[in-house]
């Protein structure tokens, strides 16, 4: 066998691999999620296709309102994080020195190794009625009765900004910390405050960081279940639960679909709208954060 | 803002305090979770009744300890076996993505890469329902035309597993990619003109190389698929993973015990970050002490 023969089949076993996977557990299955999409039922066994699942949803305030909730609710934690996390990844990478740096660094990892179930958890035990904050706030005096903190849209937007700002971070302390020091030092002497240098040097130098860190964190509130459905109760409504419900409760697969391909529509279409205003691509941000 | 460039006392305390409180707002949720696994009341809350161990070892109701609560122990069991083959495959795929997407130039490479990232963008409800849908047209279609039942592309672990391994891949795939890329070439080059054959250069030269990015994608891999709650969610059959189970008592409202669970799982993820942090130093490179 010949060295380009060796090659050409060393790349045919590196392929399968790839394909295989991507194709039989990526792509196909959304293919067919679509096809299921757009299949309506006509009676027991006869179907048709056609956009009427869509239609439905649409049609039905509910649905509509959801995910327009969803969607604000997401775009809000998404900024939100961001706000939180760029004082503090710029401390990191910037202000804090040696050991100090590599140990607020890897704290900001921590919930990132437990479970998103044990950091709802968490939340609850501080939240609720009977609560941390709320028996804090009664020993203080500053209430008289018992206090719910939990089960409302607050508490959902405290629990997703939670979950997410580990995403944020990492991305953002990797793009500062390769901020050369002397340009913002040049733009001090240069006669700017620290407004000018933040918004003229500091922030376009981190651009890649930041969109790869919205990215992130849209999708994964947009994609969250436990956080709304757990911090904000039977009340809120959150699309993923729209989801659950289709396919798990009433079985009705076709419907799911049709709301699997919307969210999955939604998510996509901000994810493109972020990287064309920022002039990213996904290959420069999601791979290297 | 800058180490070297002077600022007024009242700024930079303003801006420690707030990098205090982020930390704090960090811990808390995972400090009470862990807290309360030792308070001697029925319930997940205040007042504080005194320090007990019972949440882990005692073996009666009402307070059933985590070591002798079935349910428990049987979903801690299923996960690990459930991690375990996730771990596996994503390990396999993504050494083999690495050398494809890091080694070989090919007609839609840029296609295939965004492709390879896409499991990342896509929310891990929809990686779940799509499977789901996938694996039950070909049941439909195989029982339809040939009259066989295959239970394994029915809900349940075999699927869990599927539906995990297709986002997880992507992570392996960037992490030992991004270590393969570093690799300095002339050294297989230098084993092969010693007259070493393909095999023995990637057993020998290749793979001790990529060792440490090996054990940390793997136990990365294996983190993510333990805790993963969105994915597993649409695919789980009978058998619960520890995820699925706790959430299940997280509904209802649970007996310490699920903190006795949360703090097992910490004091776990605390173990594997530990052996991953070990594992990424490099050892070529000359220790600093």
């Amino acid at each position: 066998m010949s060295q380009k023969d060796a090659r050409r089949l060393t790349f045919l076993l590196l392929l399968s691999p790839f394909l295989l996977w991507i194709l039989l557990l990526v792509v196909i299955p959304h293919i067919d999620m679509f096809m299921l999409s757009v299949r309506e039922k006509i009676e027991p066994r006869v179907y048709e296709t056609g956009l009427g699942n869509y239609i439905e949803v649409f049609s039905e305030p509910v649905y509509v309102h959801t995910l327009f909730r969803t969607a604000v609710m997401s775009v809000a934690a998404t900024a939100l994080t961001l706000l939180l996390a760029f004082p503090v990844s710029y401390y990191i990478a910037k202000l804090a020195r040696g050991r100090l740096k590599s140990a607020l660094f890897l704290m900001c990892l921590l919930p990132f190794w437990v479970s998103e179930l044990v950091r709802v958890f968490g939340w609850m035990i501080l939240l609720r009625e009977t609560g941390v904050i709320s028996s804090f706030l009664q020993w203080a005096g500053l209430v008289s009765g018992p206090v719910e903190f939990l089960y409302n849209d607050a508490a959902v937007m405290v629990g997703l900004v939670y979950t997410s700002m580990l995403f944020m971070v990492v991305p953002l302390v990797s793009t500062l910390d390769s901020l050369d020091e002397s340009l913002v030092e040049a733009g001090y002497d240069l006669g700017g405050g620290g407004f000018a240098v933040l918004r003229e040097i500091v922030i376009p130098h981190a651009m890649p960081g930041i969109v790869a860190g919205c990215i992130i964190v849209f999708m994964l509130s947009l994609g969250n279940y436990l956080t709304p459905i757990l911090l904000g109760g039977k009340s809120s409504l959150w699309f993923t639960g729209h989801i659950y419900s289709q396919f798990i409760t009433r079985f009705n697969w076709e419907f799911g679909a049709a709301f699997g391909f919307i969210l999955l529509a939604t998510s996509s279409l901000l994810v493109w709208l972020a990287l064309r205003l920022s002039g990213q691509t996904l290959a420069s941000t999601i791979a290297k954060s | 803002m800058l180490p070297t460039i002077p600022q007024s006392a009242l700024v930079r305390l303003t801006y420690r305090g707030y990098v205090a409180l982020f930390f704090i707002y960090l811990i808390a949720p995972l400090l009470v979770a862990a807290t309360f696994a030792f308070n001697d009341s029925l319930f997940p809350s205040l007042p504080w009744n005194g320090l007990t161990f019972d949440w882990f070892f005692n073996s009666t109701q009402p307070k059933l300890g985590l070591f002798h609560d079935p349910n428990i122990m049987r979903g801690i069991r299923t996960s690990f076996v459930v991690a375990v083959f996730t771990t596996t495959l994503s390990l396999l795929v993504g050494t083999t993505n690495a050398f494809l997407f890091e080694r070989y130039q090919f007609p839609l490479k840029e296609l295939c890469y965004v492709l390879m990232l896409m499991p990342l963008v896509i929310p891990g409800v929809i990686l779940g329902i799509s499977m789901l849908v996938f694996s039950s047209t070909i049941a439909n279609g195989l029982e339809d035309s040939f009259g066989f039942e295959i239970e394994a592309l029915r809900p349940g672990l075999f699927l869990v597993v599927l539906g995990q391994f297709s986002f997880i891949a992507t992570i392996a795939t960037l992490v030992i990619s991004a270590r393969l890329r570093k690799f300095d070439r002339t050294l297989e080059e230098a084993a092969y003109n010693l007259g070493g054959s393909r095999f023995d250069v990637l057993r020998t030269i290749t793979l001790p190389y990529l060792k440490p990015a090996l054990i940390g994608s793997g136990l990365i891999a294996f983190l993510i698929s333990f805790e993963n709650f969105n994915t597993t969610l649409m695919l789980v059959g009978s058998d619960s993973p520890l995820t699925i189970t706790m959430y299940d008592r997280m509904k209802e409202g649970s007996t310490p015990v699920l903190n006795a669970t949360s703090l097992f799982l910490m004091i776990g993820s605390g173990i594997l970050a530990f052996i991953a942090v070990l594992a990424q130093r490099d050892k070529s490179k000359p220790a600093e002490d």
